[in-house]
Parts: C-alpha cells; structure tokens; sequence
C-alpha cells in the first residue's frame, strides 16, 4: 500500500506541471496579457504601459517568465489583483470557504442521497422506487444548472410558499441570495441560506450517482459470492452490508471523482445565481473584467483540486481493492 | 498468398455478417424501447421547426413589437402564441430560431469531438506505445481541469481577439468539439485495445491490407454502436454547456437568440414574466430530455456489455 501511494502521488506531479504550462500558454493568449486589465485604462499611455510590462517582467522570454511564475507559486504568490489590488492569493482564498461550504455540503448530501437511492433502487428492480429513481436521474441529468437554480430561487425565494386554511398559517419563503444575513447570521439563517443552492448542485450529481449505484449494485447482487452467502443462512443485511455494499460502491468511487470538475462548473453557475460569495462568483467577475492573476490562480486552484480529489478516489480504490494495486 | 487468402476471407466475410445481423437485432431492440422513440420522435419534431422556422412564424427574430416594447406579453392571443420577451420580441418565433442555433450548434461540436476523438483514440489503441502513452496523459489533463471554467476563459479570449462584435456559432462549436474530443478518444481506445486482437483483425493483417485500411475499414464499424451511444449522449451535454456559456454571457449574443442566451436577463424579469424565463429552459429540458432518453434506447440496442 506503501509503494502504491508513493507512485500514485509521484505521479500526479507532472500531471500537475503540464496543466500548469497549459493553463500559463492559455492565459498569455490573451489579448494584452497579464496587462489586459490596464489596456482600456484613459489614463495610461502606451509607454506607461511598456514600463509596466517591464518592471513586471512580460518582456522576457515566455519560458522564463514561465518558471518564474512557478517559483512564485510555489510560494504561495498568485501575482497582483489588478481590480482588487491586492494579491490574487488573498483574493481567492477569502473566498475559498465559502465555496467550499457550498460544495462539501452538497457532495455530503448528494452521496448520501445519491447512494441510497442507487442501492435501494438496485435491491428492488422494477419497482415502483426504482422507477422513480430512473425517472430522477433523467430529469437531473436533462436539466441545466442555470435553469434548475433558477426555477428553485424563482419558487422558492422570490415568491415563497404561502398557504393559508384550517385556521392556521404557512409561510415559507427562503433566501434568495447570498451565504448569510447581512447582520452576521446565526446558524440556522446559514442553514436557510445554503439550502437552494445545495439542492441546485446536489440534485445533478444525484441523479449521475444513482444511476451508476443502481447499475454496480445490480451486478454485484447477481454473482455467486452474493449467491452463497444467501445459500449459507446469512441475514440479508449482512449479505448486502458486508458482500454487496463493499463491492458493488467501489466503480462508483471512480464515478465519483470523475464528476468532481462538474461540482466546480456547476458551483460557478450557482454562485452566480444565488449571488454566493464564492471563489467561482470571483472567477466570472475576473472573467469579465481580465483579472489575469485571479483567473490564472483559480484554474490553478480548481486543476490541483480535482488531481487531489482523483488521487484520494485512487488511493481509496486501492486500499479497498488490493488487486488494483499490482497493475 | 492466394491460398492464405481464400483461407482468411471466409473469416472476415463472417465478421462483415456479423456486422449486418448486429444491426438488424439493434434497430428491434431500439423500436421496443418505448421512451427512446417517444425521444426520437419529439427530436424529429423539434428538428423540424428548427430547420422550417422561416416559414413557421410571419415575426422576424430580432423584430421588436412597439406595442410590447415596455412591458412584455403575456402568452395568449394578441397575435404573439406564447407573448413577447421583456423587449417586444415574439418569444414562439425566437424559441424556433434558439432552437435552430442551439441544435446546430451542439450538432456541429459533437462531428468535430468525435472525428478528432475517433481518429487519436482508433490510432492510440490500435498502435499503442509512445502516441498512446502521450494520448492518455493528454485526456488526464483535459479530464483535470473543470471544462466550464476553462471553456468560459477560452471564449473570452476568443471574443476578445476576434474584430467581429460576437462569436459565431461556428467557432464556438469548435471550441466546444476541440475541448471534449478526450472522452471520445477514451472510449475509441479501449475499443481498440480489445478489436485489434480479434481474429478478423489478425486476418486483415495476413492477407497484406494496411494498417489505415485496417483501422477504418475492419475494426471501426465494430466500435461504431458505443461511439454512437456516446454522441448521442454528447448532444445533449453540449446543448447543456452552450445553454449555459450563453446564459453567463460569454456564448451567443443577443440579438441572436439560442435558447441559453433567452434566459440571460431572465433573472431581472422573473416577477414580472415568469414566461419569458421558464418557456426557453423548458425547451432546453425538453430537448435534453428527449436526447438522453433516445441514448439510453440506443445503449440497449448497441452496447454489447448490456444483456
């Protein structure tokens, strides 16, 4: 297990350094380079401009400028936030745990969910559960985030549920923007203000988990080991617990990491919407306005993300599936 | 070599009928899939208004309605079936043009993912070695970094080199296709690995035929049914990740309609003319729908992992 965890971290290292070369090509492609920010700026001359690409180094060699780059990084140093003025870091990481509530909840929720609707679903095939799970997870997958957040905020948020009979009162009605209260917020105003955008991101990922859940429960349930554990008297939550569960959620680990990039896309989307203070609402601002160092920090940050998430995913497959270990 | 020859051909004559009868049991199979033909049959529709829309609708896309201009109408009679978008626009008329650019437009970027993604990966699993090594480290890094934030920054640059006010259809479609061959290429290759150890492909090899020959001629008909199952699939995807670029604002630009960018400024609207908003995402599910459901049908028919 040693050795395989050594390779497998070893090996995320030039995976890391080739996405780093790509995302650094990418963003010099841009029109004005790291400078783009100033370039629609009256106030700046041309040779204002030239001094600055100077001082800061953009008429080197793009090589060099390359390396250096990467020896900041390695320091922690993103480069300068031109619309924040302040360094890209501070900038990105001040927003980093209000994504990171966003989607670790909604990962929480939806493996949760997304599990045990595979697994049950799996249990009773062509029920009327499993029916229910299949029409889900082809609703979730048809569905665009935009449009999903969208129709939750405009239900939800901006009209609000109001019922009224019996004598008694129902209003319902949730947030529609933002992670808390302007006035600081308690606990439970954080909760109300998590809950459509989770649902929105956790929905979608539902849906994908379980599908795939369902279709490796159902082909573990059918091999013999499940068979002679049932021939040999074991209750069925044992057989199902600690032969069936054990094997058949292990190609849904992979499935899992696999749609790690998509939480990030759909988490940019929902924090637009919902007016979230995250790193992926940042992203579309810097977009907008050519934060150079911004962008290139949060793909930075985003890429190093997923390669962990995939690393985990791999070292989790190999600790529960020795097998894996010896290819 | 005549002699081998006459051998080997029976062998790969049996893998041609193979091939015939494969298809016949498939479309059996895809006509009883009940949801797949609805989904067909509501694409073929759909399709249909697309490609029609000129004669459709007596409105022009961008034409505005001076009588609507300032608030917007409400479906119903008024001459307007499904009323007007906040600015006076016939909002049927620019679903059928939306549905026009956002149908081409997926339809363009799948061709192109999957002629790239076909060619590398047949080449990849069929060679192996070095350009298989160097493919596979390729999909890694495409596989690494989430394609909606990359895709939004390839777009912004794009747009802000190119002199034109907005992007075309095109170019965003190749984008799209030039980002997401990797998964195609993944699942052509490990086709490959296991084609060419077939008999047939050791066949074609013995009596003298070239590898190209071999790879397009004898092993990619066999790797067509889950390539199919993937484009299928990558339709619906793309129309999703259009929808979604041109709802940020970073995709197809007003005045031109693609069913995405209708909902870009939904958001301010939503109050006052929930129609405007919901009637393009409904298109949008409906579409996506249709498509998921018209694959799955196809999985069954076509995948030879399932029963």
């Amino acid at each position: 297990m040693l050795t395989y965890t050594v390779r497998r971290t070893l090996e995320a290292i030039p995976l890391l350094l080739l996405i780093s070369m790509i995302l650094f090509a990418i963003l010099h492609a841009m029109p004005g380079g790291g400078l783009a920010a100033y370039a629609g700026n009256p106030h700046l001359t041309e040779a204002d401009i030239e001094r600055l690409r100077h001082n800061l180094g953009l008429d080197r060699p793009l090589y060099v400028q390359y390396f250096a780059w990467l020896v900041r990084l390695a320091h922690g140093d993103l480069g300068w936030s031109q619309l924040n003025s302040t360094p890209a870091t501070e900038a990105l990481l001040e927003r980093l745990p209000a994504t990171l509530e966003l989607m670790v909840t909604s990962f929480i929720v939806s493996l949760s969910i997304g599990l045990t609707f595979g697994i049950f679903a799996a249990i009773r095939p062509y029920s009327i559960f499993d029916y229910f799970v299949t029409a889900f997870a082809f609703f979730g997958q048809s569905m665009p985030t935009f449009f999903l957040a969208f129709i939750l905020q405009w239900l939800l948020a901006v009209n609000g549920i109001h019922l009224q009979g019996f004598g008694y009162r129902l209003d319902f009605q949730l947030p529609s923007a933002g992670n808390m209260s302007t006035d600081g917020g308690d606990f439970v105003d954080r909760v109300r203000h998590l809950v459509l955008p989770v649902a929105t991101l956790a929905l979608i990922q539902i849906a994908t988990w379980s599908r795939f859940t369902r279709a490796s429960m159902q082909e573990v349930l059918h091999t013999d080991y499940m068979r002679t554990a049932a021939a040999k008297g074991l209750p069925f939550m044992t057989i199902l617990l600690k032969h069936g569960l054990k094997n058949g959620l292990m190609p849904v680990i992979t499935i899992i990491a696999l749609t790690i990039p998509f939480l990030i896309g759909g988490a940019v989307v929902t924090e637009s919407i919902f007016a979230w203070p995250g790193m992926g609402r940042l992203f579309l601002t810097a977009l907008g306005q050519q934060d150079f160092a911004v962008l290139q920090g949060y793909l930075v940050i985003i890429a190093v993300l997923v390669v962990f998430c995939n690393l985990l995913a791999d070292l989790t497959y190999g600790w529960l599936d020795p097998r894996v270990r010896y290819d | 070599m005549a002699v081998a020859t006459g051998t080997l051909q029976p062998i790969l004559g049996a893998a041609e009928d193979d091939l015939v009868v494969r298809r016949n049991l498939a479309w059996k199979k895809f006509s009883r899939h009940r949801p797949a033909l609805v989904g067909a049959v509501v694409l073929a529709l759909l399709a249909f208004v697309a490609v029609f829309a000129k004669f459709l609708t007596p409105y022009d896309f961008a034409a505005i309605d001076p009588a609507w201009q300032g608030s917007p109408l409400a479906p119903g009679v008024h001459g307007h079936l499904l009323g007007t978008d906040e600015i006076g626009r016939d909002l049927l008329t620019r679903l059928m043009y939306g549905g026009r650019i956002s149908l081409s437009l997926a339809i363009t970027a799948m061709l192109i993912e999957v002629i790239v993604g076909t060619i590398i990966g047949a080449f990849a699993g069929y060679f192996g070695g070095w350009f298989d090594y160097a493919l596979m480290r390729i999909t890694d890094i495409f596989l690494s970094i989430p394609l909606l934030p990359l895709l939004l920054v390839l777009t912004g640059i794009v747009a802000a080199k190119s002199t034109k006010a907005s992007l075309s259809f095109v170019t965003i479609a190749f984008i799209i296709g030039l980002l997401s061959w990797p998964t195609v290429a993944r699942l052509v290759r490990g086709a490959f690995l296991s084609l060419r150890e077939k008999e047939f492909a050791e066949a074609a090899r013995a009596i003298g035929a070239r590898n190209v020959s071999i790879i397009f001629r004898h092993l990619l008909p066999n790797a067509v049914g889950p390539i199919t199952v993937q484009a299928t699939l990558d339709i619906a995807n793309i129309i999703i990740l259009e929808s979604t670029l041109s709802f940020l604002g970073f995709g197809i630009q007003p005045p031109t309609a693609s069913w995405g960018s209708m909902l870009a400024n939904a958001q301010e609207t939503i109050s006052e003319a929930p129609w405007v908003a919901v009637l393009p995402g409904l298109c949008i599910v409906i579409t996506t729908l249709a498509i998921n459901f018209m694959g799955d049908g196809l999985r069954d028919a076509l995948d030879p992992n399932v029963e």
